[in-house]
């Protein structure tokens, strides 16, 4: 089952958009709450990052009976040094994202906690694409 | 159509008089839970997703939907025969009517004594305290407000330990002058203890309520009943003949505890306060996805106002506030130690204080197994490829989206889409004769016959 959500750059108003649609299929697919929630707060922070530092994006989500995964694909600057973007507290958001209460530099460590695989490519002045991947185990019936 | 009759279980207060509903979807549309659908011309009600807010019964423009209650007469079956009043039906009524002559006409009505049912809200407090030390989980719901708690079971099933599983003041109360009574000798079988309710969630909660503790109350007297009641015995007399007994427990906490920010206003820390079920759905939502920040406290309500504005409630819902504040800030400050220690004089009802677990019940899932769940899934996006998306609801399912669930579970079918029927009749896969006896199992016969009865048409008062 797949799933393709264009998300806009800059418009913090949508942002959280996709996760919900995505938390609404989970439920109607009797996913447990416990699952859902894990990839609905990495989902959110993926799309927050697009909205924070691309042009544009697109969330292509792909469920079946066993996994949920998520391709993120951004147009934006891209991620110069991605170790260094996963570390808490690292950000490189303007003062005016950080004065909505977004850019805590929380974003990718975020991510990576709530999702059982992740995977991030980047191309300078290219964009962004991160791969989130979550089981549903025990919790798909 | 889903089985009207299916899970029984669950106890309703709200009830469709099919003689008077006309089909005309108004309560389908506003119901949070997509709980209504429209067949044979009248709404029914789907009992495992309605959560008794009453939405419908708002709606309703020809008020074929009722509450029920249990006939006043029973009140006479018991020697000793105590109203439990929430300070809404006397903050509804005019401040120029004294509380005493409101109780006088209780009093005359057949009550033996007539208690305030947030009496005991300092004892709700305490078990709160209790209750947020020992659980870790925040924020907390209130379990207030019945209708948001079955909202959460049904549309929020990840927040149902969320829920702070105190007893709200009605079972309190209920207990404690079920105590009190008993402790002067009165035997319990000659004690019927009745409650005047604001809304159809009490009365759903009290027959079947949720967190396994049977409720002491033995009936329900609707506020609308019981305010007209009220008013005729104060227009018929400038006295009333007998007084009823009744305490001095009241104190300004339980004056302002049904109405909203009653209860979040005794939280020390961050605490929010949301009326309105549309309201507090969005706040459901942003709590679900982990976008409220740190909150330690939510008062949910599903009425606006709180329960001044039930749906059972006469007065404008803002000058019952504003009669009740006034009464808060008049009463002196009763100490809450003092009056705990009145309380626990007769009877320390800690124990009774909290509820059981609450069960989650997700009504969205399209099948209870995952796989089963997503081959539904992909035929309702095929569905929905063909439905219109007007939402326009004459298939008797409040949207398109809907109605392509309600196909894909067997309760439905494609050719209820009016849209659809044109098209089918136009391509000679369906008759035009098989399409009006669908319109007519949906809508009924003779609903497409002139009939100047109806709102706005020309003999709309006869």
């Amino acid at each position: 089952m797949q799933y393709r959500y264009k998300i806009a750059g800059g418009d913090f108003s949508n942002a959280g958009s996709v996760a919900s649609s995505v938390k609404k299929i989970l439920r109607q697919l009797n996913i447990g709450h416990s699952v859902s929630k894990r990839i609905v707060i990495a989902l959110y922070e993926g799309e927050v990052n697009i909205v924070a530092h691309a042009y544009s994006g697109i969330a292509d989500v792909e469920i079946d009976s066993e996994k949920i995964r998520i391709l993120l694909t951004d147009k934006g600057p891209g991620i110069p040094d991605i170790p260094k973007a996963m570390e808490e507290g690292f950000s490189t958001a303007s003062p005016q994202v950080r004065e909505m209460g977004f850019g805590a530099g929380m974003g990718l460590s975020n991510m990576r906690k709530n999702s059982d695989i992740m995977n991030i490519t980047s191309e300078n002045g290219k964009g962004t694409v991160v791969e989130l991947i979550n089981y549903f185990g025990t919790d798909a019936r | 159509m889903p089985d009207k009759n299916q899970n029984t279980e669950f106890h309703h207060a709200l009830k469709v008089d099919e003689d008077i509903c006309t089909g005309c979807t108004h309560c389908m549309t506003v119901c949070p839970t997509r709980a209504i659908r429209v067949s044979a011309g009248t709404a029914s009600i789907i009992a495992n997703r309605c959560v008794d807010c009453g939405e419908c019964y708002r709606a309703c423009p020809v008020s074929a939907i009722s509450v029920e209650q249990n006939d006043l007469d029973i009140i006479f079956r018991y020697p000793v025969r105590v109203i439990l009043i929430p300070g809404v039906l006397i903050g509804q009524l005019s401040h120029k009517i004294p509380v005493s002559r409101i109780y006088g006409a209780l009093g005359d009505l057949g009550f033996t004594h007539v208690y305030q049912v947030e009496n005991t809200v300092d004892m709700v407090l305490e078990a709160y305290s209790e209750f947020k030390e020992k659980n870790e989980i925040r924020p907390l719901i209130s379990s207030f407000c019945p209708a948001i708690v079955r909202l959460i079971q049904v549309r929020f099933p990840g927040l149902v330990d969320n829920i702070i599983r105190v007893n709200p003041p009605i079972d309190m109360s209920a207990l404690y002058y079920l105590e009190k009574l008993k402790s002067t000798g009165i035997r319990k079988e000659d004690i019927g203890l009745f409650y005047a309710t604001p809304c159809a969630a009490k009365i759903a909660a009290l027959k079947s309520p949720v967190g396994e503790t049977e409720s002491v109350v033995t009936g329900v007297i609707n506020m609308n009943f019981l305010y007209n009641l009220i008013q005729k015995s104060i227009q018929n007399s400038e006295a009333s003949s007998s007084m009823p007994v009744t305490d001095d427990l009241l104190n300004s906490r339980g004056i302002l505890w049904s109405l909203t920010r009653g209860e979040s206003v005794h939280s020390s820390k961050r605490a929010l306060a949301v009326d309105g079920i549309r309201n507090v759905t969005e706040l459901l939502e942003n709590l679900e996805n982990d976008r409220l920040g740190y909150v330690d406290f939510l008062e949910l309500r599903a009425c606006d106002e709180g329960c001044a504005g039930g749906i059972l409630m006469t007065g404008n819902r803002f000058l019952t506030v504003e009669r009740l504040r006034k009464m808060a800030a008049d009463l002196s400050e009763k100490d809450r130690e003092e009056q705990k220690k009145i309380m626990d004089g007769f009877i320390n009802l800690k124990e009774h204080s909290f509820l059981g677990n609450i069960e989650p019940r997700n009504i969205e899932k399209l099948d209870e197994n995952t796989s089963l769940a997503m081959k539904k899934m992909n035929r309702k996006r095929r569905l929905m490829c063909f439905l219109p998306g007007f939402d326009c609801a004459a298939c008797g399912a409040p949207d398109c989206q809907t109605l392509a669930e309600d196909i894909v579970q067997g309760h439905a079918k494609i050719s209820n889409c009016i849209f659809l029927q044109q098209q089918m009749v136009n391509q000679n896969l369906l008759s035009s004769d098989l399409a009006y006896r669908i319109t007519e199992k949906i809508w009924g016969t003779d609903r497409l016959e002139k009939n100047c009865n109806k709102i706005g048409a020309e003999d709309e008062n006869s």
